[in-house]
């Protein structure tokens, strides 16, 4: 068929509603889009995090140890610093160890007259969990605890996880109601240019012929509307990620500039209005190839 | 060659649901040899457009056997039956001409279908308007025209992809006299070189100004056959 408007979509096919309402799906999917790269990263930030920071509780940590010749607070570090795969164990100082405590116990816990555990911090570097660990120092100063922050990796993974299904599911969601929204109006099309299409098609245009234009004009209303939500979705992407960067370990600029932008996001933004074009093509393709079907 | 074996069309009764189909055309066989001419004649509601339905591939047959051209109806693929359309010019009795289209857009619709080359499209596009008298409304929409002109450009649009096979429901029924005469000077003309042509009509001073065998229509069956 030739390319020109022989069939007279550019009236039957509005050009207001569908990309209005295609900028709204593309405003939310770049939302999803977003949520799923940022969780994404942030699960990958937070895990490594967790996974190589050690804390060691010692009870009765000024206690002499089993020899007599030492603390048990410095024999468990100076056991720490032999064992493979630990890396800096330190003393956490008195100041340190009050401000984690002050949002449980107040300003002073030491003042309290409760018997508080020394603590140790480490890094481990070594390969595997390290489990093991807790035993080994069990038998240096008993009743010490090691948290490995494997458990909290742990959640953070399964939190984390749970954030990017549901971004998933809401890319997903989105997609859907973008192709219903493009099928109602192709459908739409086809009602008001029933007469013009019956014709054609008694001429002996192709039911390929007639579904590529409908499938031409709907993929470009498409593209336009995509293309918008994207671009609107910029700034409110640009907000969230400022708010967003103290989380990754980043300091907040404040601005909400596009610059706050993770890499990533910059790479897959783009690939909506082309995803929205596709979805658009293939569900004008299938809703008039499928009403054709009811033509001799 | 057109061929019709024990043809029976069937239109269902939408108006109270389980009611029977109601036969349409019965029984009818008859058989155009290429390059043949028929009129096809009989009163109000007999089925002649249905009959010329079937032929243009509107219509499937409840049962029965059609040729077209060579094809056989039944069993082609929808691609293979958009082709065989191109090859069959058709003059709708209500027209059928697209609103939004000039007359030479819809007179060139047909050969853009078929993707022929704009030289030639303007070459034949313009030479059919010119025979039938519309040369000078090449950019007016069918809303601006007369009903004998609209079709005029319904005529000009079936003929001007030369088809092998021409059917025509009530040409003439809004031409005045001479228009008409013009008419069938173009439509004997294209069945001199080659196309079959079915002729739908009312009008029997027509059938007898150009004698030609007749299949006539009353109540669904073939009652005149030559």
């Amino acid at each position: 068929m030739a390319r020109r408007d022989d069939l007279g979509l550019r009236a039957a096919l509005a050009d207001r509603l569908l990309p209005v309402l295609v900028a709204a799906m593309s405003f939310l999917a770049a939302l999803g889009l977003a949520g799923t790269l940022a969780s994404a990263s942030l699960a990958a930030s937070w895990q490594a995090q967790a996974n190589e920071t050690l804390t060691i509780q010692v009870p009765q940590s000024g206690d002499p140890d089993a020899t007599g010749k030492t603390t048990r607070l410095e024999a468990v570090q100076a056991a720490l610093a032999k064992i493979p795969g630990v890396a800096n164990p330190q003393v956490m100082s008195q100041a340190d160890e009050n401000a984690l405590l002050t949002p449980w116990l107040g300003e002073d816990a030491t003042q309290l007259g409760l018997q508080m555990p020394g603590v140790l911090t480490a890094s481990w570097a070594g390969p595997g969990s390290p489990d093991a660990l807790g035993e080994a120092l069990d038998v240096i100063a008993p009743g010490t605890l090691v948290d490995a922050g494997a458990i909290w990796a742990a959640r953070v993974a399964a939190l984390t996880g749970s954030l990017q299904d549901c971004a998933a599911v809401v890319l997903i969601i989105v997609a859907l109601v973008a192709a219903a929204v493009v099928a109602v109006a192709a459908r739409a099309g086809l009602a008001q240019r029933r007469e013009t299409i019956t014709i054609v098609h008694g001429l002996g245009a192709l039911d390929g012929d007639i579904a590529s234009r409908f499938a031409s004009r709907a993929t470009v209303l498409v593209a336009m509307g995509a293309v918008a939500g994207t671009v609107a979705a910029l700034p409110v992407l640009a907000w969230l990620a400022s708010l967003a960067a103290p989380f990754a370990g980043q300091m907040a600029s404040g601005g909400g500039t596009l610059f706050n932008l993770p890499t990533p996001l910059w790479f897959t933004l783009p690939l909506l209005p082309m995803a929205a074009a596709g979805i658009g093509w293939l569900t004008a393709q299938l809703t008039v190839r499928g009403w054709l079907r009811s033509l001799p | 060659m057109v061929r019709f074996e024990d043809v029976w069309l069937k239109y269902r009764n939408t108006a109270r649901a389980g009611a029977p189909a109601k036969d349409v055309l019965r029984a009818i066989s008859f058989e155009i040899p290429d390059g043949g001419f028929r009129w096809l004649t009989g009163p109000s509601g007999a089925g002649k457009t249905s009959l010329l339905k079937l032929i243009y591939l509107a219509e499937h047959p409840a049962s029965g056997l059609i040729e077209i051209l060579g094809t056989r109806a039944a069993n082609i693929s929808r691609r293979e039956a958009a082709l065989l359309r191109r090859r069959i010019g058709v003059v709708y009795q209500d027209f059928r001409l697209l609103p939004q289209l000039s007359a030479y857009d819809n007179v060139a619709l047909p050969m853009r279908l078929a993707r022929r080359g704009e030289a030639q499209i303007t070459a034949d596009v313009t030479e059919i308007l010119r025979w039938v008298g519309l040369e000078d409304r090449l950019h007016a929409r069918p809303d601006e025209l007369s009903g004998g002109a609209q079709q005029r450009i319904a005529i000009a649009r079936a003929v001007v992809g030369r088809p092998k096979l021409l059917v025509a429901d009530e040409p003439t029924g809004n031409l005045d006299d001479e228009q008409a005469q013009r008419l069938m000077l173009l439509i004997t003309a294209l069945n001199r070189l080659g196309t079959t042509v079915v002729v739908a009509t009312h009008n029997m001073a027509l059938v007898e100004r150009y004698p030609a065998p007749k299949l006539r229509i009353e109540d669904g069956k073939l009652v005149q056959n030559g």
